[in-house]
């Protein structure tokens, strides 16, 4: 497992030092040796961006949801759905949504429907019961503390989550967030089959992006080979860097409000 | 009071949009895909039982990609079972201190890394053995078993763990009166009980092992290769075939292929989803009167 990160860490480094010109460019040109990945960082960074952004709004909502703003019966239904989705595999949303969703933004905004906009809504869903997972089980822990003085404060329920319960736990909820984060800038397929692969700044929604991950894998599956290599080890070592981050600043905030 | 009624139609409008999107895309995979769900999705034109036995190729069907993930399955379970529940016993049990703290925060970053780069570690492990010792080695079944266990390896320790330290102290207990040492009260005591824990952990890591594309992608699947001939040979595989189709199919046939396969594997991993949650739950019921 140490294994794993000297690997790609050292591999990314001697990709970086051979060439580190070309590969923070922003032309992707294998035929002119030219190899930038900045564009594939900035389309990773606001994909995962705006993915965890739209799912964390919605994994806060459904939290509060199973938490007694909903009906008991619709809050069980809610919560077994979320935990079926966790097995769903990736390239199944993949495969839905080509033939669901793109059709359907193509259709209704113009433009190819691969897009950012088609990547982030799918991504967004596939990242959204781990958060809740994680906003539920804190929830759960203040409610049960705080649930008897606010019941004889004469605080309903509602109001007990809203003006108690959520101030109290804002470092969890924030922190589900960078969870989300980390694993949808992680994901590979999604991107793959539905941002369309352009490599290009998106700017517009429904701009077509190709983020670090589909890159590794469009690279190594067509077998561009040489030089190319080394843009994927650079590509690689930014996701190592990323996900072991976010992770490392979860595992901080969680420390601290543990205290 | 504002802040109540934004945040009830917040968790309105989330719920509408979770249960809808969910039951949209489900449904539209079954309906979609159901109707192909036959023999012939499996065997496409050839007769099942020479299919089954390898004495014919499989050319139009989902087999060969259905017995590539389950030797994936198989294989990379062989692999990661031993070191994943050893760690887990280790951490639960044995590890104190510094070593304790380390060894956990390095399993929590494993699990954090994303797949496609574990499947390029694999990749690059390949490229180092050419240059070395193996010059003709090549990415294959072994190589993707391989990374889908150092994949599934941390949901193993995990589950391992706290089950094992979810267990009431009422058990430590029985041990240290009986008079056993560690490897006894282990052996005798531990692992049973929280056996239906671990066997649900086993089954995630399965889950996740079956799903998994990314990670193939990178060390060795490919579209037509039939059934897999050998440890070193490249292979096909459930998830691969469906992201394939999803690309590149020809016609109507392909198509319909493809949902099926996707089916399939939804069935697949809910399936030993539910088994898992199911084997916790019994585990908990059980031990929830003693704490």
């Amino acid at each position: 497992m140490a294994a794993l990160f000297v690997f790609i860490t050292v591999y990314a480094l001697d990709g970086l030092i051979k060439s580190p010109a070309s590969l923070l460019g922003s032309i992707w040109n294998p035929e002119g040796k030219e190899f930038g990945i900045l564009p594939m960082i900035w389309a990773s960074a606001i994909l995962s961006l705006s993915a965890s952004v739209i799912g964390w709004v919605f994994a806060l909502g459904c939290s509060c949801f199973i938490h007694g703003y909903g009906s008991k019966r619709l809050a069980r239904i809610l919560s077994n759905v979320l935990r079926i989705m966790t097995a769903i595999p990736t390239v199944v949303y993949g495969f839905a949504s080509v033939f669901l969703l793109v059709p359907l933004i193509r259709n209704g905004f113009g433009g190819s429907g691969f897009s950012w906009l088609t990547a982030s809504i799918v991504l967004s869903l596939m990242i959204l019961p781990t958060m809740v997972l994680a906003m539920d089980s804190a929830f759960r822990t203040i409610e049960s503390e705080t649930e008897i003085t606010s019941a004889a404060l004469g605080l309903t329920k509602e109001q007990n989550l809203a003006l108690v319960v959520l101030p109290t736990s804002k470092k969890w909820i924030l922190s589900s967030a960078l969870l989300g984060f980390g694993r949808a800038s992680g994901d590979t397929l999604i991107p793959t089959m539905l941002a369309g692969n352009a490599v290009q700044y998106a700017i517009s929604p429904l701009d077509a992006m190709r983020t670090l991950t589909a890159h590794i894998g469009l690279v190594l599956s067509s077998d561009v080979g040489g030089t190319a290599y080394y843009s994927l080890f650079v590509a690689g070592g930014i996701l190592l860097f990323v996900s072991v981050t976010a992770n490392i600043i979860f595992r901080m905030i969680r420390g601290r409000s543990h205290e | 009071m504002n802040r109540v009624k934004l945040l009830k139609i917040l968790s309105y409008i989330s719920a509408f949009f979770v249960l809808a999107s969910f039951s949209l895309l489900i449904g539209f995979i079954f309906v979609k895909g159901a109707p192909s769900i036959k023999l012939s999705l499996f065997f496409g034109d050839t007769n099942p039982w020479q299919a089954i036995i390898g004495a014919r190729p499989v050319w139009n069907g989902i087999w060969p990609a259905f017995v590539g993930t389950l030797y994936l399955i198989l294989l990379t379970m062989l692999i990661s079972l031993i070191p994943g529940i050893g760690c887990g016993i280790y951490l639960a049990r044995y590890a104190e201190g510094k070593s304790k703290e380390v060894l956990s925060l390095a399993v929590d970053l494993l699990a954090s890394v994303p797949s496609i780069v574990v499947g390029l570690f694999g990749f690059v492990l390949i490229l180092l053995l050419r240059h070395t010792i193996a010059p003709n080695a090549t990415t294959c079944i072994i190589l993707a078993s391989f990374c889908l266990a150092i994949l599934v390896m941390p949901a193993l320790v995990v589950t391992t763990r706290s089950s094992i330290e979810s267990l009431p102290e009422a058990l430590l207990m029985t041990g240290a009166s009986l008079g056993f040492t560690e490897t006894q009260l282990l052996r005798h005591i531990l692992i049973p009980a929280a056996g239906k824990g671990i066997l649900g952990g086993i089954m995630l890591a399965m889950g996740r092992a079956a799903e998994d594309t990314a990670v193939i992608m990178l060390t060795g699947v490919v579209v037509n290769s039939g059934l897999p001939a050998g440890p070193t040979a490249k292979f096909e595989a459930i998830p691969f075939l469906i992201y394939y189709t999803s690309a590149q199919y020809i016609d109507r046939d392909d198509l319909l292929r493809g949902f099926g396969a996707a089916v399939i594997l939804l069935i697949l991993s809910a399936g030993l989803l539910f088994i898992a949650s199911r084997l916790q739950s019994t585990m908990e019921k059980r031990w929830k009167g003693a704490k």
